[in-house]
């Protein structure tokens, strides 16, 4: 560890080779901050230019032709809706069964461990895996599937918050719920959910965050569709689908649209980011 | 439970309540049961369906499968070694680069510096794991590869002696789509998964054994070399691990700026493929049924290698919930 500086005394030697990691460490942190700044100030410089009404209200168009992602940004919101609303409620009712009845299990051990397994595990396989078990069978890509796949990918996340936050809940409230003689199930959901609220919204959003940008996993499930449509059995547009497109399309029009695109996705996915944190911050504070 | 308390209620309503209300119980402990095992039965699925669809492929190749690197649609003939070379390599270098970073960042905001910068830097660096990742293709293949490829890899690949090591190792294409700048941007993304990790377990060390160092006269580089990384040892393997985790398996920032070739990459600066950018690419646009098993039996062996990788992680890394 010792740097050999001839002419140095031990302690000068010491405190030259403490500024230099010091400043090394420095360096890492303004390399990653300067990373995040640039990525930003990409995003804004060159998307801010293709924010306006039209890209709301209008359709995807042909090459040459004004056009918006009014089809893309609906459909983006539809399966995300859906894919949360499944999440939420799987992800919510496995969490609970984590914290307050496998607790301790062998069983709740493993779970817990996949959980964290598929929380970090490929989102393009969970494309494959919905491609195989949804599109093959029913012989198409459909949104409905587009949703499934989403929900696949926030289960993970809503679980593991739900569980993190209940076991945040003192063990008194639910003593005194029993106390009053409701049963374990009653004083979960009218007293420990309650409780909780926050932190169930927490792992609401951070789901949220995680599927909103995701591209991989409806490539080969909702597909894509150059239309406007709202029919969960057919084909259907996504917002990350289409800037994929877009961007790597030789027109101009298409690349301004895409950068465009991929500021709407960066704005909502960080504040659903920054608000989630927050009222965990919240929740644990209290 | 003890049953008899019901015999000294009052018939009646009371009963019949109670009942009910143990009941709805009982169904609530099963629901919450049964959406667990819904996440376990997602994860076999998952296996299954991935075996299943790949196994026509994986079964008429065989071990040509994974040492034949002629990936040729038009012929029907499936080798991946190029695809899972590139996975490797462009994961193994990301973590190279993403790691002295990451140690840096967190030594930084827990030891090096003032409290009130750690708070916001701490954040800036969470914010870089939110950015979805189709953003960071975007700004990789239109910001980072043009840049790239005008201030480092041209440079380089002139003053490079023809059969020199140089020029052995950095040629290609100079459009800055290779291997070396999807590591790159690999890099800045599993950068804060890591850092956060290694920030967590250094706020975990016992601040006595920090005080007892500083007490010896240690200099803050002495306690964190000596004392407080070696602490975190066996955990921040762990860190390391889901972070190579996440790199093997990203899929759209690495699918616009590899420069999807199938070759065996021969240089650093060649365009290459992962296993997911192939898929991506290529799975929509397959026509033969050959095609896609073996693209599902790539993705079944990308699972087999994330999967090894995120237990090994996740049992280093212990109960220490990240």
């Amino acid at each position: 560890m010792a740097l050999t500086v001839p002419g140095l005394s031990r302690h000068a030697r010491r405190k030259l080779a403490n500024y230099i990691i010091v400043g090394l460490a420095t360096l890492a942190t303004l390399i990653a901050v300067a990373a995040l700044v640039m990525i930003l100030a990409s995003l804004v410089i060159n998307g801010l230019g293709g924010i306006n009404l039209h890209l709301f209200t209008m359709d995807q168009p042909p090459p040459g032709e004004p056009g918006g992602m009014r089809n893309a940004l609906v459909g983006s919101l539809i399966m995300c809706g859906g894919g949360m609303l499944l999440a939420v409620v799987i992800g919510i009712l496995s969490g609970t069964w984590l914290a307050e009845y496998g607790d301790g299990s062998r069983l709740a051990a493993v779970v817990r461990f996949l959980n964290d397994v598929l929380l970090s595990a490929p989102s393009i396989l969970i494309g494959l895996f919905v491609y195989e078990m949804v599109v093959r069978p029913f012989h198409g890509f459909s949104a409905l599937a587009g949703a499934v796949a989403l929900a696949f990918l926030a289960t993970p996340v809503v679980t593991r918050t739900t569980e993190d936050i209940l076991r945040l809940q003192p063990n008194a409230l639910r003593e005194a719920g029993m106390a009053l003689g409701a049963g374990k199930g009653h004083v979960i959901r009218s007293v420990i959910w309650r409780a909780s609220g926050s932190g169930l919204m927490t792992g609401g959003l951070l789901g949220f965050a995680r599927i909103s940008g995701e591209t991989a996993p409806l490539l080969f499930t909702s597909l894509g569709n150059p239309f406007l449509s709202f029919k969960l059995n057919q084909p259907m547009a996504s917002l990350p689908t289409t800037i994929f497109q877009f961007a790597l399309s030789a027109y101009d029009d298409w690349r301004q649209l895409a950068w465009a695109g991929a500021l709407i996705i960066a704005i909502a996915v960080l504040s659903a980011n920054i608000i989630g944190r927050a009222l965990a911050r919240g929740s644990k504070n209290t | 439970m003890p049953t008899d308390v019901t015999i000294d209620a009052p018939r009646g309503d009371t009963v019949r309540g109670k009942s009910r209300a143990h009941q709805q119980d009982a169904w609530f402990r099963v629901l919450c049961f049964s959406a667990a095992m819904v996440l376990m039965a997602t994860l076999a699925g998952l296996i299954v369906s991935l075996a299943i669809g790949g196994w026509p492929a994986l079964s008429k190749f065989g071990l040509g499968f994974f040492t034949s690197s002629e990936w040729n649609p038009v012929t029907d003939n499936y080798g991946a070694a190029g695809p899972i070379i590139g996975t490797l390599v462009t994961a193994f270098l990301a973590m190279v680069i993403a790691l002295p970073l990451a140690v840096g960042i967190s030594v930084f905001l827990v030891e090096f510096c003032p409290a009130w910068i750690a708070r916001p830097v701490g954040m800036a660096v969470e914010l870089l794991a939110g950015i979805p990742s189709i953003v960071y293709g975007m700004w990789g293949l239109f910001v980072l590869a043009p840049w790239f490829a005008a201030h480092v890899q041209v440079p380089i690949m002139m003053h490079a002696a023809p059969g020199s090591f140089m020029d052995r190792w950095f040629s290609g294409v100079p459009n800055g789509a290779n291997i070396f700048t999807a590591s790159l941007i690999l890099a800045i993304m599993v950068l804060p998964y890591i850092a956060t990790v290694f920030r967590e377990l250094l706020l975990s060390i016992p601040p006595y054994l920090r005080e007892a160092a500083y007490g010896m006269g240690a200099t803050p580089y002495e306690v964190v070399g000596n004392i407080m990384l070696p602490y975190i040892k066996r955990s921040a393997i762990g860190a390391v691990m889901l972070g190579l985790g996440r790199a093997l398996g990203e899929t759209m920032a690495v699918t616009f700026i590899i420069g999807n070739s199938h070759d065996l990459p021969n240089s650093l600066f060649a365009s290459g493929s992962t296993i997911a950018s192939t898929i991506a690419n290529e799975f929509t646009e397959a026509t033969g049924d050959m095609h896609i098993s073996a693209l599902i039996a790539l993705g079944f062996v990308l699972f087999l290698i994330t999967f090894v990788v995120l237990a090994a992680a996740r049992l280093l890394i212990g109960r220490e919930r990240v």
